[in-house]
């Protein structure tokens, strides 16, 4: 038990040690050593073996040797054809799954003839107001076969809506749909920033959703609980552990509430976590996150399916980490952070593309990216043994550590009063940018090194070409879009909007009266301003 | 030189939820000796300009990440003349491509800060090109 002290008193302080601060880029101080006495709980407790409770080293029994993760490039930009190319584009060079980046706009509720939309349609993301243009962006994918990832929080019932009228179109039952749509409104308040209404009324219409979807979409994965970005927003490791399993405990209890039955529906829960650089402390984040999860749903929530228990996850590179300052160095990140991903045992997986802080990303760029994942799946061994690290020292006691004081910040949420309640206090808000201001000052005292940034950084920067977005697509959307408005049959559509205003206002599933709005042709914006009108409008506090 | 603290308003136009940048300038700032006021997200130009006349703002500086600042830029700059404070210094930041700065100071802003920027190079650029509004 003492030899780990008496190694540090005797061998370890006579030896040389840099004067740098040896702590994870979430500025976590580690130990210069992890022994056999740092591992804590019986193997099966804490680790059992994979595809068994608490699922620490995988949460199937084969992993990788059975299936590969899927590879799912997040991609979105201009009109609806031009993203739906660069769909088939990916397709092609054997990506397996699809994931899309909607515009600002659309994320936020409003069409692209909106006065807000002005200068950011199809900017950051595909532009879609109405059906017409979701039947564009998936022409000639088959809706059964390949799954869809849909980036969209606040106007998601809609977009699944959308999503599910193309399909039926198609003559593809609403049975055979899968895919998973982000829909993640706690981490819109925490992080991302997008939403129409308060939190109280925006939880409403997740739980709307999970309950939709338990019923009528089986395959659908009607949330995908979100660290990602409140690591891009500056959390720590831990905090976006913390605060994402603390989201994914509120809709568990509002759907509980609602008289679900927990086994009915946490099965088809999902996560998505962040990858940032910090190669150990992220392997051992998503460790954690699967023992965290299981537990938590066994004990607290009675679950017995192990499925209900199984965190599964999508994850993505930290676009946060990527520099501006010789691009091409990003590809080493995006490679190393994507490795932690797949040690880390994720299910689905998107690298980020070199170029992305200064654009979205070129076709080249993405192949890129894309070749990154099938490098370490075919070429680097990685996937021959399950969780290769599962008994490391250091990131077993990195795991265990990492668990431990994301349960502290979960015990204080819900001394609070859940999730909601600490969200409309300000308090995760709070956490992130204190963490995030934090890393700055440590980045320019120069105690945390970014390569090219503050450190090794040249006066000439290696150009690069970039994607350029045709200002000439915002006018051709928004004609697009009026035209639908001018030529669909008005009386319809109103008495389908007014169904859904009735809904907001009963407490019944919206769902199917937004399913039936969509039907009739209406657009993203005029379901987001029913719910504007019934449920209000949510301002930033602009809390520093 | 005045003896006033100098205003700023920090301002986020748009649609993007991408703060973190915003917030740990205008913290920096408040740090730094300024005075900041920060709108929060999802501002309108025209609520912008409202506000830097609102708060007598010696500068604004704007944050966008979203694409849209050869939309957004402009519109504040003509809403401030508009509002007899074209000589509020704008400066800004976010993903802005060079050709697309070139373009924002031939328009009148003074300065773009671009990825892995300091905020003590912002500061010390603060302290040397603003000046209280007569």
């Amino acid at each position: 038990m003492d030899s780990k002290k008496n190694w540090f008193d005797s061998t370890y302080q006579k030896a040389a040690e840099r004067p740098i601060r040896f702590s994870t880029v979430s500025d976590m101080e580690l130990e210069p050593l992890y022994t056999p006495a740092d591992l804590s709980g019986t193997y099966d407790e804490a680790l059992g073996n994979p595809g068994e409770y608490p699922y620490t080293r995988g949460i199937y029994g084969s992993m990788y040797r059975g299936r590969l993760w899927t590879m799912r490039q997040f991609a979105g930009f201009g009109l609806a054809e031009d993203t739906n190319a660069r769909f088939h584009f990916l397709l092609g060079q054997g990506q397996d799954g699809l994931s899309t980046a909607f515009d600002m706009p659309t994320l936020m509720g409003y069409d692209a003839d909106h006065e807000r939309a002005l200068g950011e349609v199809g900017r950051e993301g595909v532009s879609v107001s109405t059906v017409y243009d979701m039947a564009t962006l998936f022409d000639r994918i088959p809706l059964d076969r390949v799954s869809t990832s849909m980036t969209v929080n606040c106007s998601a019932s809609v977009l699944l809506a959308m999503y599910l009228i193309v399909a039926e179109r198609n003559g593809i039952p609403w049975e055979r749909v899968g895919g998973t749509i982000q829909n993640d409104m706690l981490k819109e308040y925490i992080a991302q920033k997008e939403w129409i209404c308060p939190p109280r009324p925006a939880l409403r219409i997740v739980t709307d959703m999970i309950e939709f979807c338990a019923r009528k979409v089986p395959r659908w994965h009607a949330v995908s609980i979100s660290g990602y970005h409140i690591r891009e927003a500056g959390s720590t490791a831990v905090q976006e552990l913390a605060f994402t399993i603390a989201d994914g405990i509120c809709y568990v209890e509002d759907a509980v509430k609602r008289g679900l039955g927990v086994d009915d529906f946490a099965p088809r829960l999902s996560f998505f976590w962040n990858l940032h650089n910090d190669f150990l402390e992220e392997v051992a984040k998503l460790r954690a996150a699967r023992r965290m999860w299981a537990r938590i749903m066994k004990d607290r929530f009675g679950a017995k399916d192990p499925k209900s228990m199984m965190l599964r996850t999508h994850a993505q590179t930290a676009g946060a980490s990527l520099t501006a300052q010789q691009p091409i160095n990003n590809v080493v990140r995006v490679g190393i952070q994507a490795l932690a991903g797949v040690l880390g045992g994720v299910q689905s997986l998107h690298t980020n593309s070199m170029d992305e802080t200064l654009a979205l990303p070129t076709e080249q760029a993405v192949m890129v990216a894309l070749r990154t994942q099938q490098i370490i799946a075919e070429e680097t061994g990685v996937t021959n043994t399950i969780d290769p690290f599962g008994g490391s020292y250091a990131v077993e006691a990195l795991t265990d550590r990492m668990e431990r004081e994301a349960m502290e910040y979960i015990r204080r949420i819900d001394e609070m009063g859940g999730m909601i309640k600490a969200i409309e206090t300000g308090y995760p808000q709070r956490e992130i940018a204190e963490a995030a201001f934090h890393f700055q000052r440590q980045l320019e005292k120069g105690i945390k090194t970014v390569v090219g940034v503050n450190k090794y950084s040249i006066p000439e920067e290696i150009p690069i070409p970039t994607l350029k977005i045709d200002a000439a697509i915002e006018e051709k959307q928004i004609q697009r879009v009026r035209k639908v408005k001018r030529e669909r049959n008005s009386v319809a559509v109103k008495e389908a909007l007014a169904r859904i205003a009735e809904a907001c206002r009963s407490g019944e599933n919206l769902m199917e009266p937004i399913c039936e709005a969509v039907r009739r042709d209406a657009t993203v914006g005029e379901v987001s301003d029913i719910f504007r009108a019934e449920f209000g409008v949510y301002r930033d506090p602009g809390w520093l | 030189m005045a003896d006033k603290r100098l205003r700023i308003l920090v301002a986020k136009p748009g649609l993007d939820g991408h703060d973190r940048g915003a917030k740990i300038i205008a913290r920096a700032l408040r740090d730094g000796g300024f005075e900041v006021i920060y709108t929060g997200l999802h501002q309108t130009p025209e609520m912008i300009a409202e506000a830097a006349v609102q708060e007598d703002a010696d500068a604004v500086g704007l944050s966008v990440l979203s694409g849209a600042h050869m939309t957004l830029f402009p519109e504040v700059m003509r809403l401030l003349k508009e509002r007899g404070a074209a000589d509020v210094a704008v400066f800004g930041g976010g993903i802005i491509p060079d050709d697309d700065v070139v373009k924002l100071k031939g328009m009148g802003v003074r300065q773009i800060f671009t990825p892995g920027a300091s905020t003590e190079d912002i500061i010390k650029w603060v302290r040397e090109n603003v000046a209280p509004r007569q």
